[in-house]
């Protein structure tokens, strides 16, 4: 093992969930803009120019955009010649996002299910989530972090239908479920959705989904021409920006698949609201931190 | 879609001036309030220490810091409304409040309360806690502090919004005419996609 020094992982994790809070990434500000142009409803114009108004403040005053902090996730891409101790990682990992909500100072929403006693922390069992992932010739640490809020969170679904059901029910229940969150999920964000796998990684795939930068369409070409599909039929709702009424009801439908049980066809959905905050870092075996999205 | 500029406190006048889709901005006094404060109120029968008649109250859980005796505004968002449904006819009848600000909307008896009592429901733009911030000038105080972060908060507020009558004292209910909306769309939708019901 090369000597690592992991208070770099540390300042990283708190680095990125100070910035994911304050600074929205600028794939979704151009799709909000583009979203913007799109619309024609009077009041779902005023929604999107207080959307604005508010980027703008964050902007100009380095604040929260949401007081929902929600709660933190770190996705991992761990390149194949980092050093690393998965150990370490994990423990500083805690630590940063702890460090941020305490010294920023924010609002902690984190909390035990029994009791609902809440450390201010933004941490505790279980938490962060830490998503890892390996990528080859690769020699940095790639850190994705998701402050994730519960307006959006509360409303993801998932299903395990049949293969009877076909591709059929998948496309109902994404619909549906646009129709019954309604205002709740605070759109139009992007609605993520995953298909296959089992029942715990059909969810991480609409997690997944979520993250992807809008505007980059799924590697192939059939999921992709699904994904335009959705999106054009959830805008053809009507539901609008905060289910005011209006045209855009969505940023971006997002696919993310894997093979599943030749007896299953399962489906989740994970909402992101408009507010689509994510931060990246790359952490390099020499100390080096670069910030992006 | 008319754009409205309002001083608080609201008369019965201005009130039912307000139609469903119109914007208001407003300055003047803004109330904070949430699930507990309300408990608090209406199950644990406690009348508040400050007239709240002719005023607004948004749904919140406001961050504030306490220097000395004075409350710092940190962060203050909007919560989704629908949990506190239950409460807001007694809200609006025993204690005259105007207007409701939260995000999702209430349901069938609160409407009936605004229709009756002329009030309306203002709803904010989730998620844009940054702008609220920004246009709360002062907390000017808070009432029933063991209870913070569900407390009763006053607030001075100058141009406070965009804010859209979703719900206004004649009887309609925005939300509700947009998800009707939706669901005569949805048959033509399920073609489209070749879904088979």
């Amino acid at each position: 093992m090369v000597d690592f020094d992991y208070q770099v992982i540390e300042e990283a994790a708190k680095e990125l969930y100070i910035r994911a809070l304050c600074d929205l990434p600028p794939d979704v500000r151009s799709a909000l803009n583009r979203a913007y142009e799109r619309e024609t409803n009077p009041t779902a114009r005023e929604v999107f120019k207080a959307i604005f108004k508010t980027i703008e403040v964050a902007d100009e005053h380095k604040t929260l955009i949401c007081q929902d902090t929600g709660l933190p996730i770190y996705m991992l891409k761990i390149g194949s010649m980092f050093p690393w101790n998965g150990f370490q990682i994990k423990k500083r990992l805690d630590i940063g996002a702890r460090r941020a909500t305490q010294e920023f100072p924010f609002r902690g929403s984190s909390t035990h299910i029994i009791t609902r006693v809440n450390p201010q922390t933004s941490v505790g069992d279980g938490l962060p989530v830490i998503y890892y992932d390996f990528i080859e010739d690769v020699d940095h640490l790639d850190i994705l972090m998701i402050p994730k809020g519960s307006g959006s969170e509360n409303m993801s679904k998932m299903h395990m239908f049949y293969p009877a059901h076909g591709v059929s029910a998948l496309k109902k229940f994404v619909i549906d479920t646009v129709f019954e969150t309604g205002a709740n999920p605070c759109p139009p964000g992007i609605i993520g959705v995953g298909l296959g796998g089992t029942a715990d990684l059909v969810m991480r795939l609409a997690k997944e989904a979520i993250v992807r930068p809008v505007g980059q369409r799924h590697h192939d070409p059939d999921i992709a021409a699904m994904e335009e599909e959705l999106e054009d039929a959830i805008n053809s709702m009507g539901r609008g920006p905060m289910g005011l009424g209006g045209d855009i009801t969505t940023l971006a439908v997002h696919i993310e698949t894997a093979y599943t049980h030749i007896t299953q066809n399962p489906i989740a959905i994970n909402t992101q609201c408009w507010p689509a905050r994510r931060s990246r870092a790359h952490v390099y075996p020499d100390g080096r931190i670069t910030y992006g999205y | 879609m008319a754009t409205h500029h309002l001083q608080t406190p609201f008369s019965d006048n201005v009130i039912r001036q307000l139609h469903a889709g119109d914007i208001v901005y407003f300055n003047g006094t803004l109330f904070g309030i949430r699930d507990l404060t309300q408990i608090y109120m209406f199950d644990q029968n406690h009348v508040p220490p400050v007239s709240l008649a002719g005023m607004p109250c948004i749904h919140t859980a406001p961050s504030l810091k306490k220097i000395g005796e004075k409350w710092e505004k940190i962060c203050v968002g909007t919560t989704t409304s629908t949990r506190m449904d239950r409460f807001t006819p007694a809200l609006i009848a025993q204690y005259g409040v105007k207007a409701i600000i939260g995000k999702g909307g209430l349901y069938e008896g609160s409407l009936k309360a605004m229709q009756e009592y002329a009030a309306v429901y203002l709803a904010i733009v989730g998620g844009s806690a940054a702008l609220e911030t920004l246009q709360i000038q002062e907390v000017e105080a808070v009432y029933w502090e063991h209870l913070h972060p569900e407390a009763l908060y006053k607030f001075r507020v100058k141009d406070f919004g965009p804010l859209t009558v979703a719900m206004d004292s004649h009887g309609r209910h925005l939300y509700e005419e947009v998800k009707e909306e939706t669901r005569r769309r949805l048959p033509g939708i399920y073609a489209k996609l070749g879904i088979v019901e």
